[in-house]
């Protein structure tokens, strides 16, 4: 029986969720095309951590080595690469993260596979695969028909499927020996977190976040006065922070901060899907944004579509103290 | 310190309502002002400031239609010095790999210590191309990266991580980067920043000069058979707030002190 086979992602001793995400997935197309599950995870000293993935999956290969303590491409190239070309798994799972956007594309030169990044969904066919993106900042879908391909490898988008390591599975726990290393030539030194902060934004019950479209640095103190008058915390999307419009601490998103206030006020900001990983939980989102059909809105509570330099003042006269 | 920059131009999106054309395969861009890839300007920003910094020239590459010509105009009045075109001609519907084989023509001929392009671009966005580059060139390469220090025969690069987090690697040199947003702020260039440049040559290359068959690139060298393009659907969305500015806004207010507790 064939197998699909993911690589299981973490750090710092932590499965990151991707790793349920795309074993939900996994497991689905397994059912849908008699596959078994098979996760790879490779890391020193991880048996232990490995051994969550067993309710998820049918096999975790563990596969231990001082060269896997840390994330590092020619050592992951080496690994997956000869995974893939001993077992010829129908479809190989990597996450669309910091590490499978590092790993994939060379990995697929590599190894002779068909490649699709930055997956959504995607539906397997014997061996046809159909997947669908989206392009254009969330504006745009995108559905592919990829041409027959014995084995094919996607990178799945952050927060497209439900986690869950109780799956219904009871994996076979299996240890794999490393390859030879060869020609290593990348070096991990280490990991730095950010610097001690003004603000902390994850802490605000109300956040004034403000995006691209408030245009210019000079108009930063207008949403600033209405975050004042609201007695809100602000913060950004990324392009704002990009510009050095406000510090990188105040950034929500996948790359900076997951926040969940009581009231999330989105001004100006299109909803990048990494920006909605930092703010979707929050319990009431309101966005102002010029597009209707920005993506923003799908995941908003209310919408106001408009300018920010028309709506934000007038809104902050609602909240002056008489 | 001799870089390569890869860069691609791009329908500018960010304020547009956007459409489909009418056999799905693209979209409408009659009506979209034309713009350098914004992950690829950070990229030019920063090979122009390590040359600033250490001497050497900047090369920028782009694989495109005679229009691209703006983009490399655009590169070079921020401080490169040399542009090579590549017609985007037999390219049409090619996958990442088809597009990182031309650029690969070009690039595997030219001398430098970093090949830099942006992380990814704001159209398609594979994130791709960048790192099969790498891998065709057999060099070592680093994604998302987000500071770069060159030193004795490597560099040290940080690539940026979820959560706040950044990972500091090094490499040997000659490496492949590619380049994630806010690493630099972009230098402004003006309308007499281009007029200045605008007689440099740009060297001009098509597939066939670079030896690729046809069935290398474009559709049939694509992993990908057809695609489709729609509007997202439209899920269960926002509650449009209707009415006047001046109602719209007291609407609003109402649901910032309920939801809020704002006094």
């Amino acid at each position: 029986m064939g197998e699909i086979l993911i690589l299981a992602e973490h750090r710092d001793s932590e499965i990151r969720d991707i790793t349920f995400e795309m074993l939900t997935l996994a497991n689905r197309l397994g059912e849908e095309n008699n596959l078994t599950v098979t996760a790879l995870f490779p890391g020193y000293g991880v048996s232990a951590l490995a051994g969550s993935l067993k309710g998820a999956c049918d096999r975790v290969l563990v596969m231990e080595a001082p060269e896997l303590e840390n994330y590092n491409a020619d050592t992951y190239l080496a690994v997956l690469e000869g995974l893939i070309r001993e077992r010829k798994p129908a479809l190989t799972v990597i996450g669309h993260t910091a590490q499978g956007m590092d790993l994939a594309p060379a990995l697929a030169i590599r190894s002779g596979v068909p490649l699709v990044t930055d997956c959504v969904d995607v539906i397997l066919k014997g061996e046809t695969m159909d997947v669908q993106r989206q392009i254009y900042s969330g504006k745009i879908q995108a559905d592919l028909v990829m041409k027959p391909s014995e084995t094919y490898l996607i990178t799945l988008r952050p927060g497209c499927f439900p986690g869950g390591s109780e799956q219904g599975k009871s994996a076979d726990m299996e240890s794999l020996s490393p390859p030879e290393w060869t020609g290593l030539r990348r070096q991990f030194v280490e990991y730095l977190e950010a610097e001690l902060e003004d603000v902390d934004i994850t802490a605000a019950d109300i956040l004034v976040s403000v995006g691209r479209g408030i245009g210019k640095m000079e108009n930063i103190p207008v949403v600033e006065a209405f975050a004042n008058a609201i007695g809100a915390t602000l913060s950004c999307s990324r392009p704002v922070a990009d510009k050095e419009w406000l510090p990188k601490s105040r950034q929500v998103g996948t790359s900076g901060k997951t926040v969940k206030p009581k009231v999330y006020i989105a001004l100006g900001i299109s909803g990048a899907f990494q920006h909605q990983a930092g703010m979707k939980n929050a319990d009431t989102v309101i966005a102002v944004n010029t597009d209707p059909k920005a993506p923003i809105f799908n995941v908003a509570h209310y919408g106001i579509v408009g300018e920010i330099l028309q709506v934000v003042p007038e809104l902050t006269e609602r909240f002056k103290k008489e | 310190m001799d870089i390569v920059v890869c860069v691609k131009q791009i329908p500018d999106v960010t304020d547009a309502e956007l459409d489909v054309n009418k056999d799905g395969t693209g979209i409408d861009t009659e009506d979209l002002e034309t713009d350098i890839n914004e992950w690829d300007n950070y990229a030019v920003e920063d090979a122009v400031r390590l040359k600033e910094a250490l001497g050497g020239k900047v090369t920028v590459i782009t694989l495109g239609d005679e229009d691209s010509e703006d983009v490399l105009r655009h590169a070079l009045a921020m401080g490169a010095d040399k542009a090579i075109l590549i017609d985007e001609g037999g390219f049409a519907f090619s996958d990442a790999l088809g597009i990182a084989k031309g650029l690969h023509g070009v690039v595997k001929d030219l001398d430098f210590d970093l090949l830099m392009t942006g992380v990814q671009s704001s159209d398609e966005g594979w994130g791709q191309v960048g790192l099969i580059l790498a891998e065709l060139l057999g060099l070592p390469y680093a994604s998302l990266v987000v500071g770069v220090e060159p030193g004795d025969g490597q560099a040290t690069v940080l690539r940026e991580l979820e959560n706040n987090t950044q990972e500091k690697v090094t490499l040997p040199l000659p490496a492949v980067l590619t380049v994630q947003t806010g690493i630099n702020v972009p230098r402004y260039v003006s309308i007499m920043g281009i007029q200045k440049v605008r007689k440099i040559e740009i060297k001009e290359i098509d597939a066939g000069d670079l030896g690729l068959e046809p069935d290398e690139i474009g559709a049939e060298g694509s992993s990908v058979a057809s695609i489709r393009l729609s509007l997202p659907p439209v899920g269960e969305g926002a509650e449009i707030l209707e009415g006047s500015m001046a109602q719209i806004c007291d609407k609003t207010a109402q649901i910032i002190r309920d939801k809020g507790g704002v006094a």
